[in-house]
Parts: C-alpha cells; sequence; structure tokens
C-alpha cells in the first residue's frame, strides 16, 4: 500500500496550475485534501505520473455570501470549515449544509477533506454532488483559455467521471439561492461509510405550505440524480409518504453484494419521507430567519 | 506488631488484604503508550535496514508454472528478491497425536512452491531499500499459474469429486472427529416431549489488531544470533519453528517482541512472512523489516470463526435439556497453523459445547474442511462465540415451542453444583452461572426494559430483549492440552523474580501482553506478595533470550497460569529474604515474617530488616551469609494447571431495537455480568469484557469476508470490511461476581475472552425477540440490515417477488 512512484509539483496560482496540467495531460492528478485520491494511490488505483499540490491556494479557500443571495465555495473548503461555520458566514437559507457535513466520513477526514476534492472525484454517493445536483449549484472551472460555468446538472457524467477537462481546475462552487426548508440523510451500516442510497429534499414552503420541492438522490444511479416523478407528488400537493413513494417506484437502483435492487428502493421510500419530514421541521426551526 | 498484623500471615509470607490485588491501580503502559513513546517493531529501525514485500497468488488454486524475478532485480532500490527454491526453507507443520482417520497433517511452505491455494499467499519475496521500491518491485514479477478450480465453501468441500487442496486430504477434510456418543441417544431423541433443531452459519472474520503483523529480523555476528524483533503472543513458538526452518540451534535465535497493539490470537500462530524475511537477512546479511499492510492483513493474513452448525437438542415437557447431537464443519480455510493445527476450532467447539447446562446425554462430529481462503488462526474465543449461540438458539426455541419464559428455561438448566463433571468429561470449578443471569435480568427489569418492551410492541415498534450464558475455559494446563493430543503441549509457564542490590525487583514471566497490561497486574502480583511499592517491581516479558521460556499469551492463560507462577517465584524470594533475616538474627526463619518492603521479627516489635539491607548482605556482603544461603536474590517458579483448567462464567443481556424502515439494529442497552474468579486489576477485566463485546457484536451485526466464486476474497480495506466504530458499540454495564479459583495462587481466572463469546448469542437473541410479532427467526450471523428489514416487511418483498 505504497504509491507508484510519481513526480510532486506544488502550485503557486491558479493560472499556474492551469498551464502545467495542460502541459501534463492525461497523466497529472490534482491533489486538494487528499482523502480519496492518495488512499487509492496507495493501493495502486490510481497511478498518475504528475501530482500536482493545491493545497497552497489559499484564494480557493473561501465561503462567502454574494450579494445576489448566492453561496460561494472555494474549492479548498473543508468539509469541516462548512460544519462549524458561524451563522454570519452560512445563514439559515445554506443551514442545510451545515447539518449534511456530519454525513461525511470521520472528523480526521472532514478536517483535511475538501468541497473541490470531493465534486472533482464525482462518487456517486458523495454528500457534496447530491447536495449540488439537488440544490442546482453552479461549479466554477478555470482553464487556461480561462473560466466557465458548469450546472452540476451536467457536471457528473458517471461514476468518477466529471466534465472537468485533464487541463482544468475546479476552483468553485455556487449555490445560487437559499435553502432554508432542505435536508440531506443517507443510510449506510455505519456511521461515516458511503451511502448505500442517500437522499435530499429541497421544499419550497410559501405561506407555511409546501408548494413543491426538488428530490434527489445518491447511490441509486451512477451519478446523483434528481426524480422529476417524486417532485411533481411534491408539486401537486402531495403527502411526503406519496412523494417517497414516487421517488421509490422511479428509483432503479442496482443489485449487488452492498444490497439488493428490493432493498434499496425501501431505503429510498424510507429516507425521502424522513429527508421531506426534515426539510419541513427546518421551517418551523428557523422559522422567519429563514425567510 | 503493627506491622505483622497489617501484612505478615501465619507462614511468614505477605498477605495484607488487597492493598494492590483486586485494586485499579492505573496502568503502568499508559504513560508512554498514550503520549507516543510506545515502541512497536515498525518503531524499530537499524542502520543499513531493508523492506521487504511479498508477490503474492493472483489465483486461488493453481499449479505454480512460472516465476520469472528477473524484471524485478531489474527494478531500481530491489536488493534482492528469493522463490521458495532460493530460501530452500523447511515447511510449517503443525500435528496432532491423532490417527490420520481424524486427523491429516498438511505442510505450509513458507513460500509457496508448485501450488498455490488461495489468493494472497506468498510466492516471493522482494527486498529492497525501501518500502515504495520493494511494492514496486512486486509489480514486476510475473507468475504463471495453471488454474485449478477452486474450493470455496465448505459444501463445495466435501462434495463428491471436489478438487483436493491437499491430495492426502480427501474431501478435503484436515479433522473428522466423533466424540462422545453417550450411549442410548438415539432412543432419548425419540422420546422426548420436544426435539429443537438449529442449523446456523457464522461469518468469516478477520481478528484484526490495530497493529498488522511485522518483523525485524538481522544476524548479530556479536551473538552470533538471528535476531527477529516481531509482534507475537508466542515469542519461544516463533523461535522454535524459524531454528527449524532456518537450520539453527534455538540459543541461536532470539526473538524479541516489544510494544504490541493486539494480537487476539492472529498471532499466537507462527507466520511464513517473518520467517520468509528472516531468511532474507540471514542470506543477505543486513537487517530486513517487514510491515504487513493493511491490505495484506485484511485479505492474505490468518482469518477465522467460519462454521455451519447443525444442532438437535431433545427437551423434556417442562424444559430440562435431555440431549444435544451436533454437527459442526469449520472451514479453515487451505492450511493448518502452527501449533494448533486445523482441529482449533472444531475440537474446541465438540469438546466444550454443552458449556454451562447440564446436559445428560452428547454426540458430535466436528471436522475441519480445507478450502481456497486464507487459513485460519485462534481467534479471542475460538468457536465458543459460534457453539453458544447456537446452544442459546437452541433454548430460545425450545422455550418458544413449550411456551417457557427463555430465562426460567435456562434456570431449570444450569450448572449449580460443583464441582460439576460434564457428559463431555470436562470437570468445571465452581463459578457463578445461576447467579450472573438472576443479576443480569434482575438488572435489566429494574431499569424498566421489560416495560418498554411491551409499550413499543403496543405502539408497533420493534424492541427485543436477549441473553447469553456462557462459561469460558481458562487456564489450560498441560493436562487440557494433552486431551487435545496436541503434538507439543502448551501448558505451564515460568517466572523468574530477582532483586537487585538496591532492593527493586525485575519479574519475567512467559506470557506475552499485547495490550493485556501485564506490566501492571503481574507486577500488582509480585509488589502485593512480597510486600513492595508497585513501582519498585518491573516486568520483562517477550525476549526469550532474558525469559527462559514460556508458552506465550492466548486461551485467557496469563494471569492465570502465568500469574500464579509469577506469585510463587515472588513467593521464593520472600523465603530467602527471610533466611537472609533470620540468619542475620541467628533466629529460626519461623521467627521472621515479611512485611511492607522489610523483614520483620516475630514478637520483637519495631525489629526489622528492610530489603535493601538484605539484598546488600546477598550481594556486596556475602561474609556476612551462613554458607548454606547462596549469594544473590533469585527465585524460580513453573506453575501449571493439572486438571481441565479453570472457569470463568458470565451472562450477558442485550435490548434491541429494530429499525422498520431500514432494518438497522440499535443496541439500546448492553449488561455483563461476568465473574473471572479474583480480578487483580477490574478496570483491566472491564476493558477485557468492553473489547471483547465490540469484537462479538461486530460478528453479529457487521464483520464478514466474503469469497466470490472464483475465490477472489470480497474486503480490501475498512470499506469493505465493516469493523464497527464508536458510533456502532453502545457503552456497556459490567457487574462483577467473584468465584476464587482454588487453584490458581491468587485466586484469578482467565478474562481475555468472554466478551467476545457472550456477544453474539445474546445479539442474535435480542434480534429474534423483536422479530418475535413477524414469526420469522434468524440463525446465522451477521444479520445485514437487509435481513432485518426483509424479516419486517416479508410480505412486501414476497408481493414484489411476484
Amino acid at each position: 500500500m505504497k504509491p507508484a512512484p510519481f513526480r510532486y509539483h506544488r502550485a503557486r496560482d491558479v493560472h499556474g496550475t492551469t498551464r502545467l496540467l495542460a502541459e501534463l495531460g492525461e497523466d497529472a492528478k490534482v491533489l486538494a485534501g487528499g482523502q480519496s485520491l492518495v488512499a487509492m494511490m496507495n493501493f495502486r488505483l490510481a497511478r498518475p505520473d504528475h501530482l500536482v499540490d493545491i493545497g497552497g491556494l489559499r484564494e480557493l479557500d473561501h465561503l462567502t455570501t454574494g450579494a445576489d443571495g448566492a453561496l460561494h465555495l472555494g474549492a479548498l473548503t473543508t468539509h469541516h470549515t462548512v460544519e462549524t461555520a458561524p451563522d454570519a458566514l452560512l445563514g439559515p437559507g445554506f443551514a442545510v449544509l451545515r447539518r449534511a457535513m456530519g454525513w461525511i466520513g470521520h472528523l480526521p477526514i472532514r478536517t483535511r477533506g475538501t468541497v473541490g476534492g470531493s465534486l472533482a472525484h464525482a462518487d456517486a454517493t458523495a454528500e457534496w454532488c447530491l447536495l449540488a445536483v439537488t440544490l442546482g449549484a453552479e461549479i466554477v472551472v478555470s482553464g487556461p483559455g480561462g473560466q466557465r460555468r458548469v450546472p452540476a446538472g451536467e457536471f457528473f457524467l458517471g461514476p468518477y467521471t466529471s466534465a472537468l477537462e485533464p487541463d482544468e481546475l475546479l476552483t468553485e462552487v455556487v449555490f445560487p439561492r437559499p435553502a432554508p426548508h432542505a435536508a440531506l440523510t443517507e443510510f449506510a451500516a455505519r456511521k461515516g461509510d458511503f451511502a448505500l442510497v442517500s437522499a435530499v429534499v429541497d421544499l419550497d414552503v410559501e405561506g407555511g405550505r409546501v408548494r413543491g420541492g426538488r428530490v434527489g438522490l445518491g447511490g441509486v444511479a451512477p451519478v446523483p440524480v434528481r426524480v422529476p416523478a417524486a417532485e411533481a407528488v411534491l408539486a401537486d400537493g402531495g403527502s411526503f409518504a406519496d412523494c417517497a413513494a414516487a421517488a421509490a417506484a422511479a428509483a432503479d437502483p442496482p443489485d449487488d453484494a452492498g444490497g439488493s435492487a428490493a432493498y434499496r428502493r425501501q431505503l429510498v421510500r424510507a429516507l425521502v419521507e424522513r429527508a421531506c419530514v426534515q426539510a419541513d421541521g427546518a421551517t418551523e426551526q428557523k422559522g422567519a430567519g429563514a425567510r | 506488631m503493627r506491622r505483622i498484623e497489617d501484612g505478615g500471615r501465619e507462614d511468614g509470607a505477605y498477605e495484607d488484604g488487597g492493598r494492590l490485588i483486586g485494586r485499579s491501580v492505573p496502568r503502568r503502559e499508559d504513560p508512554r503508550l498514550l503520549t507516543g513513546r510506545g515502541r512497536f517493531v515498525d518503531d524499530i529501525t537499524l542502520p543499513g535496514t531493508l523492506h521487504a514485500q511479498f508477490v503474492r497468488s493472483t489465483v486461488a488454486h493453481g499449479e505454480v508454472t512460472a516465476i520469472d524475478l528477473d524484471g524485478v532485480r531489474a527494478v531500481p532500490g530491489v536488493v534482492a528478491a528469493y522463490t521458495a527454491d532460493d530460501l530452500g526453507l523447511g515447511d510449517i507443520t503443525a500435528q496432532l497425536a491423532r490417527p490420520v482417520e481424524e486427523f491429516v497433517p498438511t505442510a505450509m511452505p513458507v513460500l509457496a512452491r508448485d501450488r498455490v491455494r488461495y489468493v494472497g499467499e506468498p510466492v516471493a519475496i522482494v527486498v529492497a531499500r525501501d518500502a515504495y521500491a520493494a511494492e514496486d518491485g512486486v509489480e514486476a514479477a510475473r507468475v504463471g499459474y495453471a488454474v485449478h478450480p477452486p474450493v470455496t465453501d465448505e459444501a463445495a468441500a466435501l462434495a463428491d469429486g471436489a478438487p483436493l487442496l491437499h491430495a492426502e486430504a480427501a474431501r478435503n477434510t484436515l479433522v473428522d472427529v466423533r466424540l462422545f456418543a453417550t450411549e442410548g441417544i438415539d432412543e432419548v431423541f425419540a422420546a422426548a416431549d420436544r426435539v429443537v433443531r438449529v442449523e446456523a452459519r457464522t461469518g468469516r472474520q478477520n481478528a484484526l489488531p490495530l497493529e498488522t503483523r511485522g518483523v525485524l529480523a538481522h544476524w548479530d555476528d556479536r551473538e552470533e544470533q538471528l535476531v527477529l524483533h516481531t509482534c507475537s503472543q508466542v515469542p519461544h513458538q516463533v523461535r522454535t519453528v524459524a531454528s527449524r526452518c532456518l537450520g539453527l540451534v534455538e540459543r541461536a535465535v532470539r526473538v524479541v517482541v516489544p510494544d504490541m497493539g493486539g494480537g487476539f490470537g492472529l498471532k499466537c500462530v507462527v507466520g511464513r512472512e517473518e520467517l520468509a524475511a528472516a531468511a532474507a537477512a540471514l542470506r543477505l546479511r543486513r537487517p530486513v523489516k517487514w510491515i504487513e499492510d493493511r491490505k495484506d492483513a485484511l485479505s492474505a493474513s490468518f482469518l477465522a470463526r467460519e462454521q455451519h452448525y447443525d444442532v438437535r437438542a431433545a427437551f423434556d415437557a417442562a424444559g430440562r435439556i435431555l440431549a444435544l447431537d451436533a454437527d459442526v464443519v469449520c472451514d479453515m480455510g487451505a492450511y493448518s497453523c502452527y501449533p494448533f493445527t486445523a482441529g482449533i476450532e472444531p475440537l474446541m467447539a465438540a469438546a466444550e459445547m454443552p458449556g454451562v447446562y447440564k446436559v445428560p446425554a452428547y454426540r458430535v462430529r466436528g471436522r475441519a474442511v480445507a478450502t481456497n481462503k486464507a487459513p485460519t488462526a485462534p481467534y479471542r474465543g475460538v468457536s465458543r462465540p459460534q457453539y453458544v449461540m447456537v446452544v442459546e438458539r437452541l433454548f430460545e426455541r425450545a422455550a418458544r415451542e413449550l411456551d417457557l419464559d427463555p430465562v426460567e428455561i435456562r434456570r431449570r438448566n444450569l450448572i449449580t453444583d460443583f464441582p460439576y463433571t460434564g457428559v463431555n468429561g470436562i470437570t468445571y470449578d465452581p463459578g457463578s452461572y445461576r447467579e450472573s443471569l438472576d443479576l443480569c435480568e434482575r438488572t435489566l427489569r429494574a431499569e424498566g426494559w421489560y416495560e418498554r418492551q411491551r409499550a413499543a410492541r403496543a405502539a408497533g415498534r420493534h424492541l427485543g430483549i436477549g441473553y447469553s450464558c456462557f462459561s469460558e475455559r481458562t487456564g489450560y494446563g498441560s493436562a487440557a492440552f494433552a486431551q487435545r493430543k496436541m503434538a507439543v503441549v502448551p501448558g505451564f509457564d515460568l517466572s523468574e523474580v530477582r532483586m537487585d542490590p538496591s532492593g527493586a525487583v525485575t519479574v519475567t514471566t512467559g506470557t506475552m501482553s499485547h495490550g493485556q497490561s501485564h506490566e501492571t497486574t503481574m507486577a500488582q502480583i509480585v509488589a502485593e506478595r512480597l510486600g513492595l511499592e508497585l513501582d519498585r517491581v518491573r516486568l520483562h516479558q517477550g525476549d526469550t533470550d532474558r525469559v527462559a521460556y514460556g508458552w506465550g499469551t492466548f486461551a485467557s492463560r496469563s494471569i492465570a497460569v502465568g500469574g500464579s507462577a509469577v506469585r510463587l517465584a515472588a513467593g521464593r524470594l520472600g523465603e530467602k529474604l527471610r533466611a537472609i533475616a533470620a540468619a542475620r538474627w541467628e533466629v529460626p526463619v519461623e521467627e521472621t515474617v515479611l512485611g511492607r518492603g522489610e523483614v520483620v521479627r516475630r514478637g520483637a516489635p519495631g525489629t526489622a530488616l528492610d530489603y535493601r539491607e538484605l539484598a546488600e548482605v546477598a550481594y556486596l556482603r556475602v561474609d556476612l551469609l551462613p554458607k548454606d544461603i547462596e549469594p544473590g536474590l533469585t527465585a524460580t517458579a513453573a506453575f501449571d494447571v493439572f486438571n481441565d483448567g479453570t472457569f470463568s462464567n458470565a451472562t450477558h443481556g442485550v435490548v434491541v431495537e429494530l429499525h422498520a424502515d431500514t432494518g438497522r439494529v440499535e443496541i439500546l442497552r448492553y449488561v455483563c455480568v461476568e465473574d473471572c474468579g479474583v480480578a487483580i486489576n477490574p478496570q483491566v477485566v472491564e476493558g477485557q469484557c468492553r473489547g471483547g463485546i465490540a469484537q462479538g457484536i461486530a460478528g453479529a451485526l457487521f464483520e464478514q469476508v466474503t469469497y466470490d466464486a472464483q475465490g477472489e476474497p470480497s474486503a480490501t480495506s475498512f470499506m469493505d470490511y465493516r469493523v464497527p466504530t464508536a458510533h456502532e458499540i453502545p457503552d456497556v454495564a459490567i457487574h462483577h461476581l467473584q468465584t476464587p479459583c482454588a487453584f490458581t495462587e491468587t485466586g484469578a481466572k482467565g478474562a481475555g475472552e468472554g466478551g467476545t463469546i457472550g456477544a453474539p448469542a445474546a445479539v442474535l437473541n435480542a434480534v429474534n425477540d423483536a422479530l418475535r410479532p413477524t414469526g420469522v427467526e434468524l440463525d446465522d450471523i451477521p444479520i445485514t440490515p437487509e435481513t432485518v428489514h426483509r424479516a419486517l416487511h416479508r410480505r412486501h418483498y414476497q408481493e414484489s417477488a411476484r
């Protein structure tokens, strides 16, 4: 469990990084918190010839709310920073992110692992990927030709595969609008494991009533997915239980040693309903402060 | 006189009634271990140390057709690479003194020669200047295999025409014993009011010490010795096997064990990699270090616990057990481990299954089969977690069918009169079987769990309460191991106690702490015996040049056997101190007693010689010694157990809730009532209970090593091998009962394994109690959330399957 030989590069700035990536091509990997990549290298499942360490790019470690109300998270923001962010930085509108962090691995992992690293790694059950897809985040990437913004729904292409080009660096994720009535929940055999199934529900609440919302699932497809059938139930004023049943019916989860498809569908039902209830509860808890 | 009342006994020995024994004194190991100053194998480096890793089989079963290491040797940093032929080592062959119908000895080569039998089996050793280059070298090896069909479970191993792992072992059967077969047992079954049956499977587990295996081997020219720094529970056994495999006399091998991060049985067998690294060090005349990585530790080390039980029990209408008839098949993987052999699991299960119950008639067949999986070693509890689970399921099932309370049916069957000689020929020394069950039940009732269960059931929730009653044979002496017909018979232990001229004491033990706190508990025994302060006593263990001989630490033997030897030796040193004092005073030795750090003259208040004064005489003023007293202050003692050993016992009570939506099993309460005789250090005992229970819960709910049809192991990281974490393990309430052992020197019984023995049964029974309204009963472990979910929603799954 020692990595194959590689050449180590320490990045000084974003522009230089993308230039270097362009030069190195497919043989390079970007190192952020290293919580997935280093383990994969130790198993020699990943064996990049070049490792570009962006750990020193402090400009990518930020958490700010823009004038437009959007939340900007720099790629190097750790899960732990989000988990412990004060209300002044992470208002009630984005408290869902703070609450979701507890599901990511264990404390030592959260203190090293980064938002950008998690998104770029594109694990189908990763919390950040599911949150980004469900909450309609945009992913900001820089390349030698400049910057582009990719909607999260178009960013994830398959297991561990994203729209990031080899010469591009993920620099920021932007959650465009507050989600005061949202919740993430998941199920795994042990706390801190990758979820067998995970769910995010983001409710539209007006005048104390649910008018609609977004439902996203992790662990049921090669990428995190929205579930339009379940969202339609919410838009039509259906119950949380009906929403959950619709999500379970629509899901086509894998069937393997980790769990049968039938069981995973039951987990979808359980988790979507639980997430709906928690999202709705978030309304009550945060009350006026959320609106 | 006050001093004498405070300490000395009629026979002159010191005894101050629990000044140290029975006290939770802080662990003396902790200051260094908790501040990162422990020294483990991987912390030791010698100048010029090379690093080894292994080329391992990628197929589960096959002939090795070619090994090409030329590419390996060309890798930058690689210093050497050897195959079995290059090293020419002897095999490791574990023996039982049983006829070939009962036991087939098989050889485990240090490196595979012409045949591989599991994925991960070592085929060649690569030695390089650092651990990275070693792995680069491993990747460059080219090994050709002619693949055979693999045998991946016990049924396939026993099937007609199954491929054979070892040509000499027909039907892949390494052990096949039929024992006891009480006369008339079939008639008892035929006439019984009720016969219940349990067929159960238990998952393959990894004992998983936090510190993986490892060795640093080097040749010491000055001592003309091969020195092996290694993490082993059995240093002297490693020395024996190393000397035989490498063709050295035992004196020419020194095994030194530093701090250890656990073993749990996995390190009480002799591994292959350590020997290969030693052979490489001998050839290269340079230090060679091998530290097992976690991937290999999970997939290519020693495993345990995969067993299949088919057991029937006959009961009368009042719920008294009449007979037990068992067929046990243990999947031992590819090889017999040294020195215990593949018999370790089936022989334990067969000999001990009746356990804490009065079983009048018993018949058992125990088999060990070879499969294309990593081999097995003893793992904490050895078969007892499994057969206790099966027997406890039998009682629960009988209670259900006879409409009896599950605690009451146990009460009617527990052994209460001691000593009790069972149908299995074992004599059980006194314990608190009934009392521990009563206290455990009383505790859960007093805490209101039965009311909570009723309320939960009424609300449609699934709460269950489960128990397990068991004993744990500890302090196996040579008599008990001879009964098992081992070709080498462990059992006794030696201790030497030495007082230096300043009056400080060094004590040796042949046992080997790998987390059990011997530096604290053995010192407590010696300090109490001699009336010394704890910090005047140091323990030496784990160095075959410092410790004359020993059988190491396994089978909960250390305090019962090793602790007895230590106490005897300390007592003998005390006698010598008294003899010197008596000579100084020119009085008979009977006129002296041991006091607190001094010898006191009986009947002469204030007349005493402290140990430092006596030690000075023994070393520096031997002119003052009478001729019949030898200079120096050392004493040695051996201790052995000449009966069936001593039985610790416990009852575990567990409350679980099953989550209907996900199938999760949540443990709401865990109560352990244990009795290990005199607890030298209760906090250490509680640590043993809690750690053992965590491992037992792991087996019940989480951990399993599985293999696919090609014999490829599924678990190569902690993502797949689900070790429960602090989040999953509940707090455990521990109550102590104390039935002192009559024949160990301190009254202590062993306490190392009980936790892990009782937990699977109690958890499984609690889950089944929670499932009671569904009519589903589960007998296999581990129980997964999906299994529970399916049990709770049987109709849904049946309908959706249509």
